[in-house]
């Protein structure tokens, strides 16, 4: 049996703790052991950005990540945006303008299109392509999503929380 | 397979901690932890440091020094490294620049390893178990390392005189058909006089393109001047071929991408 280790993380503002196996990644350890299923696996090497995660206010990819190596660290998810019960504008925007369809790259599209929020609340359409560039949709040729991200800039004058 | 993680406070005793037993490093992890995903049994531990020193960059005195853990993101963030951020910005999409560090760019395989192609025109000297190596050399023996790299600096290029180009399918972002890098400084005529120039996925590694920077020297930046170097670039090439190119493919473009990139 694999050897189990103990990790400690802030996730989406919640002080968690959990033994994951050794060696594992972000990904499974969330999705098995955090219970937040909402990072998906899609190519489970870093080609496809529905893992996407924001760790210590950085986009990175959970698939890639070892659990072990976030002893500490702050993570958010898409299950840790809305605010009771209430939707974030990223994810009004997203569902208003039809820009999940399938809904499998969503939450990693959410996630990249919030580190670039935090940044840079207002950002040119080009800014946005280059946010999304890692992140894969195979459903909605990507004009929809970019227009969401757009949209929830533009109804959230001040830094998207 | 069970794969241990050590996470040691100082480079010395990551370094103590990789010489003992299968180890690798990881550095971002974005390669060596694909690899372990993938099933590679070369490894059964994988060894981290949480040294700061690994994450500094230094920019003084005309030269820039850079941690190994230094990532992509960090230097297109830096202020004093404006001129060479083009080729970390070319590295993947953000999540992948906010993850790959400079150390795993210089053991990355063909098409990868954007980054170390800017360091070889950029004459870097990459500090690995204590010894400084000149890039060129690194390069060569890379595969044998078994200590850690703690970083690489170089000297900055004076204005305009870094030029860097990655050419990908994918837009903004996607794997290279081929990346050049070079440093190429002019006198007051308009003549150069000096050239390094750095090719990547010509070969399994990024390597230097020697004719094509003996023909640049005393050259002018024109149509006529660049011929010989453009005609030259291809010496002693083998690219890679891999589901994005042909090794047909990149060598027909080289010439192609290196004569605009003169003539920028
Ligand atoms: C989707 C995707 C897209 C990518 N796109 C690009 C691209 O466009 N251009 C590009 O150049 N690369 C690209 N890469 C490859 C990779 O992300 C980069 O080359 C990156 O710089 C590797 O760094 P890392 O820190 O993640 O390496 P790691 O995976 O941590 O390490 C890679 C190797 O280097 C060794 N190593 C790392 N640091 C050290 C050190 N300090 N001392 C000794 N050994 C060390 C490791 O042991 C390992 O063998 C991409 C990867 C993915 C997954
Ligand atoms: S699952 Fe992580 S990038 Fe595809
Ligand atoms: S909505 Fe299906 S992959 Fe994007």
């Amino acid at each position: 049996m694999a050897k189990k280790v103990p990790v400690q993380v802030t996730l989406n503002g919640e002080e968690r703790a959990e033994f994951v196996e050794s060696g594992a990644t972000l990904l499974n350890a969330l999705r098995g052991r955090f219970g937040d299923t909402s990072p998906k696996g899609g190519c489970h090497q870093g080609t496809c950005g529905a893992c996407s995660v924001i760790i210590d206010g950085e986009l990175k990819l959970s698939c890639l990540t070892l659990a072990e190596a976030c002893d500490g660290a702050e993570i958010v998810t898409t299950a840790g945006l809305a605010t009771n019960s209430a939707m974030h504008p990223l994810q009004r925007a997203f569902a208003e303008g039809f820009a999940a369809q399938c809904g499998f790259c969503t939450p990693g599209m959410i996630m990249a299109a919030k580190a670039l929020l935090d940044q840079k609340p207002d950002p040119t359409r080009e800014d946005v392509i280059e946010a999304l560039s890692g992140n894969i949709c195979r459903c909605t040729g990507y004009e929809p999503i970019i227009q969401a991200v757009l949209a929830a800039a533009a109804a959230s004058p001040h830094k998207a929380a | 397979m069970t794969l241990s993680v050590r996470t040691c406070p100082t480079v010395d005793e990551a370094s103590a901690a990789l010489a003992a037993g299968r180890a690798r490093y990881l550095g971002g992890g974005t390669l060596v932890v694909r690899n372990a995903s993938e099933g590679d049994l070369s490894f059964d531990t994988l060894v981290r440091s949480t040294d700061p020193a690994l994450s500094r960059i230094a920019v003084a005195g005309g030269e820039a020094s850079l941690g190994a853990g230094v990532t992509m993101a960090a230097i297109t963030r830096h202020p004093g490294l404006a001129a060479i951020a083009k080729a970390a910005r070319a590295v993947g999409g953000p999540a992948i620049r906010n993850m790959a560090t400079v150390g795993g760019n210089l053991f990355a395989a063909a098409p990868y390893g954007d980054f170390a192609v800017a360091l070889m025109a950029l004459g870097a000297t990459v500090e690995a178990g204590g010894k400084a190596l000149g890039i060129d050399d690194f390069l060569q023996v890379r595969d044998d390392i078994r200590t850690m790299v703690t970083g690489v600096r170089f000297p900055l290029p004076a204005a305009g005189a870094f030029r860097f180009v990655k050419v990908s399918r994918i837009k903004p972002k996607g794997v290279s058909v081929l990346s050049i890098a070079a440093v190429i400084e002019t006198d007051a005529g308009g003549a150069v006089c000096s050239a390094r120039v750095a090719l990547g996925c010509m070969a399994d590694r990024p390597i230097r393109a020697r004719a094509a920077e003996a023909a640049l020297v005393g050259a002018t930046l024109t149509e006529a001047g660049v011929a010989k170097a453009v005609a030259a670039v291809s010496e002693g090439i083998r690219p890679i071929t891999d589901p994005i190119a042909s090794a047909w493919y990149r060598g027909e473009v080289l010439p192609v991408h290196f004569r605009r990139l003169l003539l920028a």
